[in-house]
């Protein structure tokens, strides 16, 4: 048992089970249409006395995805107290919809506490508020904590609501002051609404709420980290009410950036949120003006928007002009849309196009899931949406089923007509994680070659499934999971495997899980093979490999020989070295005389777009010393092609790389597209530069330095260090670039795939990173000489420029000298690098297609590559203030540079 | 003398195992049950198991001082069904309070009793509270599923006077036991605050112990293991368990879980295995023991002991068992989002 328990001060609620607020946990809908103030149809059949009926609409909430339910019975012609009890006593006896916890939410106290009374979990109580007087409020908080309740505070006070950002963060610290000192609540059981007024209404004086709702919750969040915020989001809109399409956009739009300032909940009409970036285009400009009240005719400018929705009727709300695309373009629509209305056609049409049906799955439907994991992780997208998605998604794989059942049939008769499963498998998401899209697409894909499923969906305690495995005595178990805790429950299993006597192999998937992870946290608990499966794919082989009696000794063995030395490295990548306080380390930054540099202004600002550039020209920048290290050839080129040992087969995989590549340029296998930006900068604080977008928004970048002791006259780098300060009074320059040669790779990929050529198809890939690498060097000597033009006179063979003997440095985000990735998203952003490139940033910020790279530009002389080392603990909490993180959150992707144990 | 918190701190407690296998040990008939006193009374009261405290208090206190014998620090009264709602089956409410009291009387002279003898083991009172026999998040009707046999405010005021009867006579803490629906343990949870807000008195320790009543690893009412936690870690335990309907193999995954989420102490006092077909339990003293010691080498625990079935037998052997072995440590409660 580890000493250094903690338990972190979340947000904890339940209704039969648990619902924890975790930093990462993004925003929760709490669902709406249980309230008879807002839903005219839920009203009536309260009125009317159809409970059950009303149940119906609190199950369909819960299926579009609310987290939490709000229930409102305040109606002046109902008893509101018995219509509480009634309607939640009821909810109790529907398993399906009582799992998740109840806001009860009312003006009057009496219904608020018929409600508690009926409540086992841990439920909301929206909401009391300092209206009727600080004695009154204690009374009520005080009642509320007897009942082990959370509490949502109204920014009221005893002269009415907060209208001003000023009133609104006071008034909500004045009561969460009372409530953690003169009540003893739990700062974390308190949820501020600091009031969503309606903007755009035509009164000047309201078209700054929204910008002053969003400012608030980034105050409160500041003043009290712990406390949450909710609030009603649909009165922001409320001036265009009868008009759904805007509505949506703008509450799209709201929650974008709300949810960055610290807004954690929202009572939402759980099925019915638009995704930001599928807002067209106009629209979503109308409504950021109007949101953050940019200019001044925004609110006419959207109403005459509006308008010509309302002319146009429904054609808006319900646009088919994406039936029109190609199959793969509709079922990727359907899929990001939540869209089931055509996915049975479509799907068969489909299947009907592709050899194979496993193919459907593998190719458009899993591109289309792809799109919808990196809207989800980039906060464009919540969780309703994405549960929509997955419904696609498996109404879409149902259709295919019959037909892989019947392939695999098949297959088996042409095999000698016996049914022999090949191997029984055991799936599970684990305890506490829901997400199964992966797991089930793993289920088919194993299906599909031969293997016995054993699936036992999402949620899946230890017991159950160390019970399962045995009675069904299953081969191998496979665990999924895609959220940060499902990483220890995991580690569980395996311990209780180990405890249980098991004997067979545990594989370990999902989007958290890594292979180091996998080393060094489960492996060690279980010595009967465990084994890290990246991805889908992956899992065929390496189930092959496990339930070959021949292969999987040797397997097993290599895998561990691997794990313990991933485990022995992570254990000891811990000497001691002494580090600096942050102020310490920003006094030694590096020393730049700026003046006596005067920045070169860029000979093209703004960016600069390349598409199909010549493959043969990118070639001759390829160094080639990377491709030897990839297969696992170490040696200088070209020394290492006259090498004693390996020098024969260097030079075999040379020579059959140069055909390749000759394919590759003369049949133009790949598209080599990318796009460049210089854009005026400024340092504008120790670590931050400010970068002015081509729309003229500034942008601050937040680097990190570096703070280990050095040797004295040894500066402590930053990136930051090589932007003119903004008090030099003299303007610089950064620029950025994302490069891509994947395209067109995979249908390459394909086909060694299916000609079971996997030296071809390693070879591809190792030249497909080269050439963006190739790609990169040019495009950087291009700037140095052209573009920005700041060293005209370079002339350097490609050996020189290996070396790096250029002026000037490309580092790029995710890598030494700036390794937190998020910063990804401005560099995309400003350069607009997914529209120009076709590059697409996961969850997790990797680029797709994989032979991509991309990353800053420094035309500083004294500029150099340094990596930033191990900081600690003062810089990252710096850092999160900076990008207006918890520290949570700046610890979890500062991870590898953390200098301290978490 | 060493106060509750402090030899928590120090050690794995032991509680007490059954009462009521113990009472059956006895062998008693109607006219024990009644004794002098309620010689008369109207209705049968054989079963009515906390009617001894008040008619053969001197068997209590022997099955109490039996258990002391064997090693417990902390005894439970006899007062699991000590409620106004829960005395209605035997038409005796109004001696709820008394009964109560009674319970208290015997435990504590017992229990000070052992402390006297050995001051460097101090034994402790815990003022059992049980679930009732009434639920409030489940219909008795099928029916009708919104229909409660009885209220919120109802199940307060019956907890309330127990907790009254049990603070007043002297209990050192509170125990809320075999819990198979969380809200009748809000019900006991609210009853004690408003108590002890109302008198004024320091508060008193409060265990709370829920039921996992099988496999599925959630309470009779639908709750998972955390989120009952979660529902009931407003009481600001003193420490979060499990007792009854499992045997402890059965309870180890709940327990291993209990342990990774409670910020207060643990305890875990199973049934002496799942009964066997005549509703008998068969689990040995010293296999109960072992599967114990296994969940205080795992560090699992803070307080342990048994339930249905469970002897002084068992409970000497697994206080022997987990004697040398350290207590599970108090978690670092994190007051930022560090």
């Amino acid at each position: 048992m580890n000493n250094t328990q903690t338990i972190k001060p979340y947000l904890r609620l339940s209704g039969l089970e648990p619902l924890v607020v975790r930093p990462e946990t993004n925003f929760i809908n709490v669902g709406e249409r249980t309230n008879v103030t807002g839903s005219k149809k839920f009203a009536r059949l309260i009125r009317e006395g159809h409970f059950e009926e009303a149940l119906s609409v609190a199950r369909q909430q819960v299926e579009s995805g609310a987290q939490i339910l709000d229930v409102n019975m305040d109606d002046a012609l109902l008893d509101g107290e018995k219509a509480m009890t009634t309607f939640l006593n009821l909810l109790a006896s529907e398993p399906d919809i009582s799992r998740i916890p109840v806001m009860i939410d009312s003006s009057k106290f009496s219904v608020i506490e018929a409600g508690l009374k009926c409540l086992q979990g841990k439920c909301i109580v929206n909401s009391i508020s300092l209206k009727e007087g600080e004695e009154k409020f204690i009374e009520h908080a005080i009642i509320c904590q007897s009942y082990g309740a959370s509490v949502v505070v109204m920014a009221f006070d005893e002269n009415g609501q907060a209208d001003t950002l000023e009133k609104r963060v006071s008034f909500c610290h004045r009561a969460y002051k009372i409530l953690v000192d003169k009540v003893g609540y739990d700062p974390q059981d308190i949820i501020f609404d600091p009031n969503i007024f309606a903007i755009a209404t035509g009164i000047e004086e309201h078209n700054n709420y929204a910008v002053e709702f969003i400012e608030a919750c980034r105050r409160i969040k500041q003043l009290m980290p712990l406390a949450k915020i909710s609030g009603g989001v649909s009165n922001v809109s409320f001036s265009f009410r009868g008009n759904d399409a805007v509505r949506e956009a703008m509450h799209a739009v709201f929650l974008f950036h709300a949810i960055k300032a610290g807004l954690d909940m929202g009572i939402v009409n759980a099925g019915m949120i638009q995704i930001y970036d599928e807002i067209e285009p106009q629209l979503r400009e109308l409504c950021e003006d109007a949101i953050l009240n940019r200019r001044e005719d925004a609110t006419e400018r959207l109403i005459a928007f509006a308008e010509t929705v309302k002319a146009k009727g429904k054609t808006v709300e319900k646009d088919e002009a994406w039936r029109a695309g190609t199959v793969e373009q509709r079922l990727s629509h359907a899929l990001v849309n939540g869209i089931t209305d055509y996915i049975e056609a479509d799907t068969e049409e489909a299947r009907q196009k592709y050899p194979r049906p496993l193919e459907v799955i593998e190719g458009p439907l899993m591109d289309g899931m792809n799109i919808v994991g990196d809207l989800f992780g980039s906060g464009k997208m919540f969780l309703p949406q994405v549960v929509k998605s997955a419904r696609v998604m498996k109404k879409s794989v149902a259709v295919l089923t019959p037909y892989i059942e019947a392939e695999k049939l098949e297959l088996q008769a042409k095999n000698g007509g016996e049914i022999k499963s090949a191997g029984k498998i055991l799936l599970a998401t684990v305890k506490g994680d829901v997400h199964d899209i992966g797991k089930n697409i793993v289920g088919v894909v194993l299906g599909c070659n031969g293997y016995e499923i054993v699936d036992l969906g999402v949620m899946v305690p230890a017991e159950k499934i160390l019970q399962a495995a045995r009675e069904e005595k299953v081969d191998i178990i496979g665990l999924s999971g895609l959220i940060t805790p499902s990483l220890d429950e995991m580690v569980h299993i395996a311990r209780e495997l180990k405890r249980q006597q098991f004997d067979i192999p545990l594989l370990i998937g999902g989007a958290t899980t890594s292979r180091t992870h996998t080393a060094v946290k489960i492996a060690p608990e279980y010595e009967n093979g465990v084994v890290h499966v990246l991805d889908a794919s992956r899992s065929v082989t390496v189930t092959g490999n496990l339930l070959n009696k021949a292969l999987s000794k040797n397997f097993l063995s290599d895998v561990k020989t691997e794990y313990t030395k991933l485990n022995e490295q992570f254990r000891n990548k811990k000497p001691v070295k002494q580090y600096l306080p942050i102020a310490e380390a920003r006094k030694l930054k590096v020393d730049i005389d700026w003046a006596a540099y005067n920045p070169v202004k860029p000979a093209q600002l703004g960016t600069q777009v390349f598409d199909n550039y010549d493959l043969g020209e990118i070639a001759k920048y390829i160094d080639w010393q990377p491709f030897f290290i990839a297969w696992e050839l170490h040696g200088k080129f070209p020394q290492i092609l006259e090498d004693e040992v390996v020098g024969k087969e260097a030079t075999r995989l040379y020579n059959e790389a140069q055909e390749m590549l000759k394919r590759i340029i003369s049949e133009k296998w790949l598209r080599a597209r990318a796009v460049i930006g210089l854009f005026p900068a400024n340092a504008i604080a120790d670590d931050t530069v400010s970068v002015t977008a081509i729309d003229g928004a500034e942008v601050p970048l937040e680097f990190l330095r570096q703070q280990i002791k050095k040797a004295p006259g040894q500066p402590n780098v930053s990136l930051a260090d090589y932007i003119a300060p903004a008090a030099t009074g003299k303007q610089d320059y950064i620029g950025g670039f994302a490069v891509t040669t994947g395209e067109g790779i995979e249908k390459w990929l394909e086909h060694f795939k299916k000609e079971h050529d996997d030296y071809s198809s390693i070879m591809l890939k190792a030249l497909a990173d080269r050439l963006a690498e190739a790609f990169t060097e040019l495009l950087h000597e291009r700037v140095r000489k052209e573009f920005w033009a700041y060293a005209t006179d370079e002339h350097l063979t490609n050996d020189q420029l290996i070396k790096e003997e250029y002026l000037g440095i490309r580092p790029a985000p995710g890598y030494p000298a700036c390794p937190e990735h998020t910063e990804k998203y401005k560099l995309f952003d400003l350069l607009n690098a997914t529209e120009a490139t076709g590059i697409t940033l996961t969850e997790s910020l990797a680029m797709y297609p994989a032979a991509s790279v991309s990353g800053w530009y420094f035309a500083n002389p004294q500029s150099r590559y340094f990596g930033l080392g191990k900081i600690e603990k003062d810089q990252v909490e710096d850092y999160a203030a900076r990008k207006g993180w918890p520290l949570e959150e700046a610890e979890r992707w500062l991870r590898p540079n953390l200098e301290y144990d978490m | 003398m060493k106060s509750l918190q402090e030899c928590a701190r120090e050690r794995i407690l032991i509680i007490d195992g059954a009462m009521g296998t113990m009472i059956q040990r006895y062998k008693l008939q109607e006219s024990d049950y009644r004794g002098e006193r309620f010689a008369n009374y109207h209705t049968d009261v054989k079963g009515n198991s906390d009617l001894l405290s008040i008619t053969q208090p001197a068997i209590i206190e022997a099955i109490h001082r039996e258990y002391l014998e064997a090693g417990a620090d902390i005894i439970e009264t006899n007062t699991f069904s000590s409620t106004v709602i829960a005395q209605a089956d035997y038409d005796m409410q109004s001696l709820a309070y008394e009964m109560n009291v009674a319970a208290v009387q015997v435990a504590r002279r017992a229990a000070d009793d052992y402390t006297r003898r050995n001051p460097d083991k101090p034994r402790f009172v815990a003022g059992a509270i049980g679930p009732l026999n009434k639920t409030l998040s489940i219909s008795p009707d099928v029916n009708n599923p919104g229909f409660r046999s009885v209220t919120f405010d109802e199940v307060v005021n019956a907890y309330y006077e127990q907790v009254k009867a049990l603070t007043e006579a002297g209990a050192d803490l509170l125990l809320i036991e075999t819990i198979f629906d969380t809200l009748n343990c809000k019900g006991a949870i609210f009853a004690i605050k408003k108590y002890f807000r109302d008198s004024g008195r320091p508060e008193l320790p409060i265990m709370i112990s829920g039921t996992i009543t099988d496999a599925s690893g959630r309470t009779l009412s639908g709750q998972t293991l955390e989120a009952f936690y979660i529902s009931v870690m407003h009481a600001k335990p003193f420490s979060i368990g499990l007792n009854c309907a499992l045997g402890g193999a059965q309870m180890r995954p709940y327990v291993e879980e209990l342990a990774n989420i409670a910020s207060c102490y643990v305890s875990c006092y199973p049934n002496a295995g799942l009964p066997n077909t005549f509703g008998e339990y068969d689990e040995q003293p010293h296999e109960t023991a072992h599967i114990i010691e296994d969940f205080a080498r795992e560090g699992f625990v803070n307080i342990v002991g048994g339930c249905c079935g469970t002897t002084p037998d068992h409970i000497r052997h697994i206080a022997e068992n987990v004697k040398t072995i350290t207590p599970r440590p108090l978690p670092v409660v994190e007051t930022t989002l560090a």
